[in-house]
């Protein structure tokens, strides 16, 4: 187990970067405690899996340093890391039984007889599979297949960090939530410090303590599910977090006051240091009907199941808000009221403070 | 894939059957009447039953030539399977270098056989050709026109020159096909150079190898031109192979009747090999 | 630079070597071959060539031999494209054994035929014409493209063609603007198989010809029995006939991979 530090990261896969865009990762620093639970959320591109092959060793830095405890093993090649990684596809060794698969990193590394069938027996009981330990990998499904990579990470005992690069990607959707589950008892029952890589917000958020959400090679903001939720300092993270994302409208301060327009509109405190592109963010949770306040159009209501997804426009934008069972929309014309606590100002895309 | 169930496919694939047959058909039909016919010439035959194939299933010359075949096609399976697969695994598996070294490697398998033949003739010749040369000036006496050791290593190293790239090409594509998430993973395993093969390379490569293994113990059950070209079967019929034995037989006598018969054992063999192979390799892919 | 990279290049060297001593032959007059051994020539001539590209017999023999050779590849990829079609997209009656003879003829050894096909094809009057040897190559050739096409056509989902037809495509419409653009790969692949079997097939070609046919190789074995041994000339001539052999596999270099990934050579 160690805490990580990564200070100053940067990547890039171009071997003489001159633009902007040549990096995939921008400047990273980033402190994850030992035994804690990492997400790394963002879509496609934005240098997630760089940074966790980066930590994982199988690629080496173009500047910056990264820390296990206090050694640097930023030159360190993946063996002396003592990581491990579950893959996007399961990675297994289709020749072995179970039982050999979950012993070959323990045997490689000389571990006596004794010990090793007492650390795949505790582990094999961990993962529910203590029962197949005799059959052929090879014969598993996907899920148990990743169980088993899962495995040959936990049966070692030195192991510093355990790094998943989307391991759900080829499960079956009505698998995913038991694996997820699985997941999480797992990180509760071992302490080890693991750190995931995903673009789905729903694995990372019921997985993680801390979620890292990156976009364009930079980190954009860490915090707790919850923090991440109510309290998004960047545009990006209201949007990509939350289904609906958060309501970005255009706004203007004046003498200290968030205006839409011609409404005032009350916010979180905060002093932004210029009066250009600012933006005005409220989730749909925190938004309702009043009977006065910024007017809209009602334009369409969806069911979602325990609340309707009401969509309003005032033009020319868009202001969705969520409505529980049983409260009565507007038909037509009709008023909103943001939660002020809920509200936030945001200049160039960045929360004020 | 789901294929449908539709019997006016035949129309697709007639145009197939109808030449494929012309060639095949017809002239097996020829073969397989000649096989169970004698002639006195004038075109005057009386049928003679299984006569021919016991009269050549019992030729010393047709167990010589079977003899000389099979332990040929051991040989150069097991210097070319191994040699191919280590070139192979030596090899870049990424990079600028890679398609030059494939272009390179490709080359023999693109040189109509009879000048493989005949360059490896000269190239061997103990007074002109610079392997002759070599080995003569490394002290060994070597002579493949005079020496049936001489052509039998001859005749293995144009081989091994002329088909071994097959396997390397066969395994290299194989090789590749293996996602880097199975390295990266044994790396951090701790698994050693030879764990990595024995583990994940080799048990991947498994379909790939019996391609190559069955190609290779057809075509070199076979083999004509080249060999005829180098050393014509000899010296005396040194290299004297089944298909060799089987065109002298066939196209330098009168009476059909025993080459006929052979060219149906003949090919009652590879047919025997070719269903191996059909069925081994479905089964592969009904995993 | 790796130590394990010496394997292949050592190993693409020992391929060179006889094809450089080929070479080397190719640019001397046979009296120096024959008169002493040069690793190279002393009296560098390009007579050898000059003969091959003047004199008809020798080059009517190339051009021979291309002659067959497009023509096989043409006829065997076009006729093998509907039929690897059907069997990758239907079951009919008779499916798997249809497919598993037509593979045995690929395992057919050519000895067995070269009398029978002599016989066949002067019965129906085709001896010593381009078309024989054509024709008679398409019996490896043929299953050979069936299998390769087959392969890359099963890649290709069945949704492509269900969602032509919704589309209003009509079959031969669909097959020729969008299913064949697809596996252009494969054609790619199975063209170049074809073209190397074809060319580098002797026993059969030299069977079926005599003069207005003949291939390059009878040409070569020719020379080397009647007029003694003009060595200079045969090496000029073998060093020609590896030329169209290296332009294929330059043309195709970068499907190489892909087509023995398929691993159905």
């Amino acid at each position: 187990m160690a805490k990580i530090s990564i200070r100053d990261l940067r990547h890039s896969y171009v071997a003489k970067p001159t633009r902007e865009d040549d990096w995939a990762l921008k400047r990273i620093s980033l402190e994850c405690r030992d035994g804690g639970a990492y997400a790394l959320l963002g879509p496609s591109g934005c240098g997630k899996t760089t940074l966790l092959s980066l930590i994982s060793g199988l690629l080496r830095p173009t500047e910056g340093r990264i820390f296990f405890d206090e050694r640097d093993v930023t030159e360190a090649t993946p063996e002396k890391r003592n990581i491990a990684q579950v893959f996007q596809f399961p990675v297994i060794y289709d020749t072995m039984s179970i039982h050999d698969n979950l012993a070959f990193p323990l045997r490689n590394r000389g571990i006596e007889k004794p010990e090793v069938e007492r650390r795949v027996g505790e582990i094999a009981k961990l993962l529910e599979l203590d029962k197949v330990l005799d059959r052929r990998a090879a014969g598993l499904t996907a899920d148990g297949k990743q169980k088993i990579s899962l495995g040959r990470g936990l049966v070692r005992t030195d192991v510093n960090v355990i790094m998943f690069d989307e391991p759900l990607t080829v499960i079956d959707p009505h698998l995913k939530w038991e694996l997820r589950s699985k997941l999480k008892e797992l990180h509760h029952r071992t302490r080890r410090t693991m750190i995931y890589v995903t673009h789905d917000q729903t694995e990372a958020l019921t997985f993680a303590e801390q979620v890292v959400v990156m976009k364009d090679g930079l980190i954009v903001q860490i915090g707790t599910p919850v923090e991440l939720f109510e309290r998004p300092r960047h545009t990006f993270v209201g949007h990509f977090i939350g289904s609906p994302g958060m309501n970005v409208l255009p706004c203007e301060i004046k003498s200290g006051q968030a205006f839409i327009g011609e409404h005032a509109v009350k916010t979180v405190e905060g002093r932004p240091s210029g009066n250009k592109h600012l933006e005005l963010g409220v989730r749909p949770e925190f938004v309702s009907f009043t009977a006065t306040g910024l007017p809209v159009d009602v334009i369409k209501v969806s069911d979602a199941g325990r609340f309707r997804i009401v969509e309003t426009k005032h033009a020319p934008h868009t202001i969705k808000l969520l409505v529980p069972e049983g409260t009565e929309i507007p038909a037509s014309a009709a008023h909103v009221h943001f939660d002020p606590a809920h509200t936030q100002v945001y200049e160039e895309g960045w929360m004020i403070a | 894939m789901n294929k449908t169930l539709n019997h006016k496919a035949w129309v697709f694939v007639l145009p197939v059957v109808v030449f494929v047959a012309f060639n095949a058909i017809i002239p097996l039909m020829t073969v397989v009447n000649f096989s169970v016919q004698e002639s006195f010439g004038d075109n005057v035959f009386f049928w003679a039953g299984m006569r021919w194939f016991e009269q050549v299933l019992h030729s010393e010359r047709f167990h010589a030539a079977l003899l000389r075949q099979l332990l040929f096609t051991g040989i150069v399976l097991a210097i070319q399977i191994p040699l191919g697969l280590a070139i192979a695994l030596a090899m870049p598996r990424r990079g600028p270098w890679v398609s030059v070294c494939l272009v390179f490697m490709a080359l023999p398998l693109l040189i109509p056989w009879n000048v493989v033949g005949a360059m490896w003739n000269i190239f061997a010749l103990p007074d002109i050709g610079f392997l002759g040369k070599l080995i003569n000036a490394l002290g060994f006496h070597y002579n493949y026109t005079r020496q049936p050791l001489g052509a039998w290593f001859t005749v293995v190293l144009m081989d091994v020159w002329h088909w071994t790239s097959l396997v390397t090409l066969l395994c290299y594509a194989g090789l590749v096909a293996i996602p880097d998430a199975y390295y990266q993973a044994a790396k951090i395993d701790g698994a050693g150079r030879w764990a990595v093969f024995r583990h994940i390379q080799l048990p991947k490569l498994k379909h790939v190898l019996t391609i190559a293994v069955l190609l290779r113990f057809m075509d070199s059950f076979m083999i004509y031109t080249e060999v005829v070209v180098l050393t014509g079967g000899g010296p005396g019929n040194a290299t004297t192979f089944l298909s060799i034995d089987l065109v002298k037989m066939a196209l330098g006598q009168f009476d059909l009747g025993p080459a006929a018969a052979m060219s149906l054992i003949y090919f009652l063999v590879i047919m025997f090999s070719s269903w191996l192979f059909y069925t081994l390799m479905m089964r592969k892919e009904e995993r | 630079m790796r130590l394990r990279y010496l394997v292949p290049f050592i190993y693409i060297l020992f391929l060179m070597l006889p094809i450089y001593w080929l070479l080397n032959m190719s640019f001397k007059t046979t009296n120096e071959i024959l008169g002493q051994f040069t690793l190279w020539p002393r009296k560098f001539t390009f007579d050898n060539y000059a003969k091959i590209f003047t004199d008809p017999t020798w080059y009517w023999g190339y051009i021979n031999s291309l002659i067959y050779v497009l023509i096989n590849t043409a006829l065997s990829v076009s006729v093998a494209l509907p039929a690897a079609y059907a069997f990758s997209r239907y079951h009919f009656l008779g499916d798997k054994h249809l497919f598993f003879w037509l593979l045995s003829n690929r395992m057919a050894p050519p000895a067995v035929f070269a009398l029978p096909f002599l016989q066949l094809y002067s019965a129906v009057g085709l001896f010593d014409t381009h078309i024989a040897v054509a024709l008679a190559h398409t019996l490896f050739n043929i299953p050979l493209a069936v299998w390769i096409l087959e392969g890359f056509m099963s890649g290709v989902p069945k949704e492509l063609d269900e969602t032509a037809y919704v589309d209003g495509y009509s079959f031969w419409r669909f097959f020729m603007k969008i299913f064949v653009p697809t596996i252009a790969a494969g054609i790619g692949v199975a063209c170049f198989f074809c073209f190397m079997f074809s060319w580098v097939e002797l026993l059969l070609a030299k069977t079926l010809t005599s003069v207005e046919a003949k291939p390059i190789a009878a040409t070569m074995t020719r020379t080397a029995s009647t007029s003694g041994y003009e060595l200079g000339l045969l090496a000029a001539a073998g060093v020609l006939t590896i030329v169209p052999g290296a332009f294929v596999i330059y043309f195709v270099r970068n499907y190489i991979a892909k087509g023995f990934a398929l691993g159905r050579v």
